[in-house]
């Protein structure tokens, strides 16, 4: 089709159209008013959602990527407008989130005389992106979309910027939309070795306590089901990243939920006496391994990644196998034998019992209480998003997952302000599933603008604001290792967020006691005109336990509030 | 630059020739602590692509991830480290220095001796240009250093597989 003759902002929508795409995420600005132009005049099917910032836009097209598996487009201007999604973009890079974003830029002929709103963005996004674009004439617009999605959706996903000169957008584009794609330095996945498959069944089958560590990874590949079929024949336990929520169901009798610094102290018993571990799409994040020369010392480790840049990246494995995860476990389960793992299996059993994740339900409202009656009442089926803090890691320790794509968080760059506007790109996404955002006060804030994009959309999120007016686990680090040193934490002057809610339309409720959660969760979820936020007053002071601090080994962790003094952490975070 | 410094790698990348390609390259680098010591940069045969032929130095155990790290930009084709094998490594030199009437003959001396080849002759000075490997241009460096070096420009070393080796 279509050689026609077309403005390449126009080309630029009909690319989009050929990728699918459903929705686009942004801002408007002078530098992109050709493309916007084009989403009228080519009356196009693609839906624009313009959002109050542009780091909303990347963050919601982050959650409804994540939430469907498919990619999403974010559309801003120049300038300022190009620098906002920069957080969003590292969010998603750091995560492996595939997102397509599309920046205006200042005419080509002045480009590096500081124009108006001219920001070198294709420069400054360079170590955020997977790949990224400075478009030169109106007839690159087709094969550089069609490979900008082929780079962010296949092997690693990621980011990918295309920075479009007003000129190009408004030049004219006449060649064939559905041109080739042009790039000889990309590698395709390769197919897994098959000798390195049966070096690692050999492995598998001489185990007594194997283990196996699935991260998001599992769930990109949509290797769930196989990694189900693997663990049940071979009766191997299975712990989980935070980003790896939901790749096998938490609530399988071999699951051991989540591993690492606020892991289950059953997942980090696991870990220190495993004698093998299976790692499947996780990057042994610095959060898991605590002290790298310590880290399940004694196990053979094998290690399977998309991205052989991985491999000894944090540990060095035994066993190193590159491939898809799905190709991967498909070809292993056919040489894996049973194992009786009978006496491994009631060992774990028996630390789940010894040390299970608890709280006190009674005197002051807990977050954990919130959350665990949220689990209850919506059956643990909600797409639920999380924003960054202790209510993230008592999410991710009380919320259990059992479906990927249901557990939407900021993993590896911890964005604080990613809960709200993720929530939205995941509703939108998702529209007939229930969406739980639990957001801290803190990170709220940093978004809390988007409340008009749920509200004018009608989105029927519910936004659970865990409210204890601090940023908790700053604090929590400050109590235990900087003899509570309280410093740049009290979050002294928040607003009443119910009559903020109910500003923009928005139905509020209030949660004060551990008597009115059921009811009043029930209230919100019976809720169904628009979104509604869910303000709970909840302990200022408490802590996340289990905790392994940044940089100690493994072993070191503490399951209950230490006794005596703590050093300070030698790890970063 | 002696070579047996382990310190000291040579890498040979192959990646399209556009702009901004460097510009990642180099950031693989300042990021994990590398330092690039020389660079030199040319089209292939294949005009769409070009050669980088890179000397660096940093931790070795680091350069494995480096490597991978660089293999896997969308714009890089290839990424090879010679920095132990046999590969041909050249480089060229152009040395400029002060030499009067009296002690050029001795000047003369040396440049012949190291089969270098004087490419600007004034009374007061003289241009010489070198070509081999790079400790070759060191040794003839120290060897000249009794003379007043005006300028010293090197191209950084290029290397090529021998045989019918891809480099």
């Amino acid at each position: 089709m279509s050689n026609i003759e077309m403005e390449g902002g126009q080309a630029i929508v009909r690319c989009l159209e050929n990728e699918g795409v459903e929705y686009i995420f942004g801002y408007s600005g002078g530098a992109a008013i050709p493309i916007f132009d084009a989403l009228v005049t080519t009356s196009t099917k693609i839906k624009f959602v313009l959002v109050r910032h542009e780091q909303g836009a990347t963050h919601m097209a982050d959650g409804y990527a994540r939430a469907t598996g498919k990619p999403a487009v974010v559309l801003v201007t120049s300038g300022p407008g190009a620098t906002n999604t920069l957080t969003g973009i590292m969010t998603a890079h750091m995560d492996s989130v595939p997102m397509i974003v599309l920046t205006g830029q200042s005419v080509s002929w002045m480009l590096g005389k500081d124009a108006f709103q001219e920001a070198d963005i294709y420069g400054m996004a360079m170590p955020v992106v997977k790949h990224s674009y400075l478009l030169k004439k109106p007839n690159d617009i087709p094969h550089t979309i069609r490979e900008a999605f082929h780079i962010a959706t296949t092997g690693r996903p990621g980011p990918v910027l295309i920075d479009i000169p007003k000129d190009v957008s408004g030049g004219h584009c006449d060649i064939d939309l559905h041109a080739e794609m042009d790039i000889p330095g990309y590698k395709d996945v390769p197919a897994p070795d098959h000798d390195t498959i049966l070096e690692i069944a050999e492995a598998i089958s001489k185990s007594k306590r194997p283990l196996i560590l699935a991260g998001h990874g599992v769930g990109i590949s949509g290797a769930d089901e196989s990694l189900l079929q693997l663990a049940e024949k071979v009766c191997i336990p299975v712990t989980n990243t935070l980003l790896g929520k939901g790749v096998f169901p938490e609530t399988h009798a071999l699951a051991l939920g989540m591993l690492g610094m606020h892991g289950t102290a059953y997942a980090n018993k696991a870990i220190c006496e495993c004698d093998l571990l299976l790692n499947i799409g996780s990057r042994f994040d610095d959060r898991i391994i605590g002290q790298a020369g310590m880290f399940c010392k004694d196990a053979v480790k094998i290690h399977v990644d998309v991205d052989a840049s991985e491999f000894g990246k944090m540990i060095v494995p035994d066993i190193a196998c590159v491939g898809d995860a799905k190709a991967v476990l498909d070809e292993l389960i056919k040489h894996v034998p049973v194992l009786d793992t009978h006496d491994w299996l009631k060992k774990l059993d028996g630390y789940k019992k010894k040390y299970p994740l608890k709280f006190i339900r009674q005197g002051s409202l807990k977050m954990q209480h919130i959350i665990d009656e949220m689990y209850k009442l919506s059956n643990g089926k909600a797409v639920t998003v999380t924003d960054v803090g202790q209510h993230q890691m008592w999410a991710a320790q009380f919320y259990r997952i059992d479906e990927r794509n249901n557990f939407l968080s900021s993993g590896g760059a911890g964005t604080m302000g990613y809960g709200l506007p993720a929530a939205i790109g995941a509703q939108f996404g998702r529209p007939d599933d229930l969406v739980v955002a639990f957001i801290g006060d803190g990170g709220f804030q940093m978004t809390q603008f988007e409340l008009a994009t749920a509200a004018l959309h009608k989105l029927p999120i519910k936004i659970v604001v865990l409210n204890n007016h601090y940023l908790g686990m700053v604090r929590q680090w400050q109590e235990l290792f900087y003899e509570d040193r309280t410093s740049g934490v009290d979050l002294e002057g928040n607003p009443d967020f119910v009559k903020l809610a109910e500003a923009y339309g928005i139905k509020g409720f209030n949660i004060r006691r551990p008597g009115d959660v059921k009811r009043i969760l029930q209230s919100a979820l019976d809720y169904t005109d628009g979104p509604c936020l869910i303000n709970c007053e909840v302990e200022k002071t408490d802590n996340v336990f289990p905790m392994i601090p940044a940089g100690a080994a493994v072993e070191d962790m503490l399951i209950e509030p230490p006794k005596h003094k703590m050093e300070k952490p030698t790890g970063s975070t | 630059m002696p070579n047996n410094d382990k310190n000291l790698h040579t890498l040979s990348v192959y990646v399209a020739n556009k702009p901004g390609v460097l510009a990642r390259v180099a950031q693989v680098f300042a990021r994990r602590g590398f330092n690039i010591e020389s660079l030199v940069v040319s089209p292939a045969v294949d005009g769409n692509f070009s050669r980088m032929t890179i000397g660096l130095s940093g931790d070795p155990s680091g350069l494995d991830q480096i490597i991978m790290q660089l293999s896997k930009l969308v714009d890089v084709l290839s990424c090879f480290d010679h920095s132990s094998d046999t590969a041909v490594m050249k480089e060229m030199g152009l040395i400029k220095i002060a030499v009067d009437a009296e002690d050029r003959p001795e000047a003369l001396q040396i440049i012949e001796h190291f089969g270098c080849k004087t490419v600007d002759l004034t009374p007061t000075s003289i241009v010489v240009q070198i070509v081999g490997d790079p400790a070759k241009i060191d040794a003839f460096e120290e060897m000249i250093q009794k003379f007043n070096i005006i300028e010293i420009v090197r191209t950084g070393k290029v290397v090529m597989s021998r045989g019918e080796g891809m480099t």
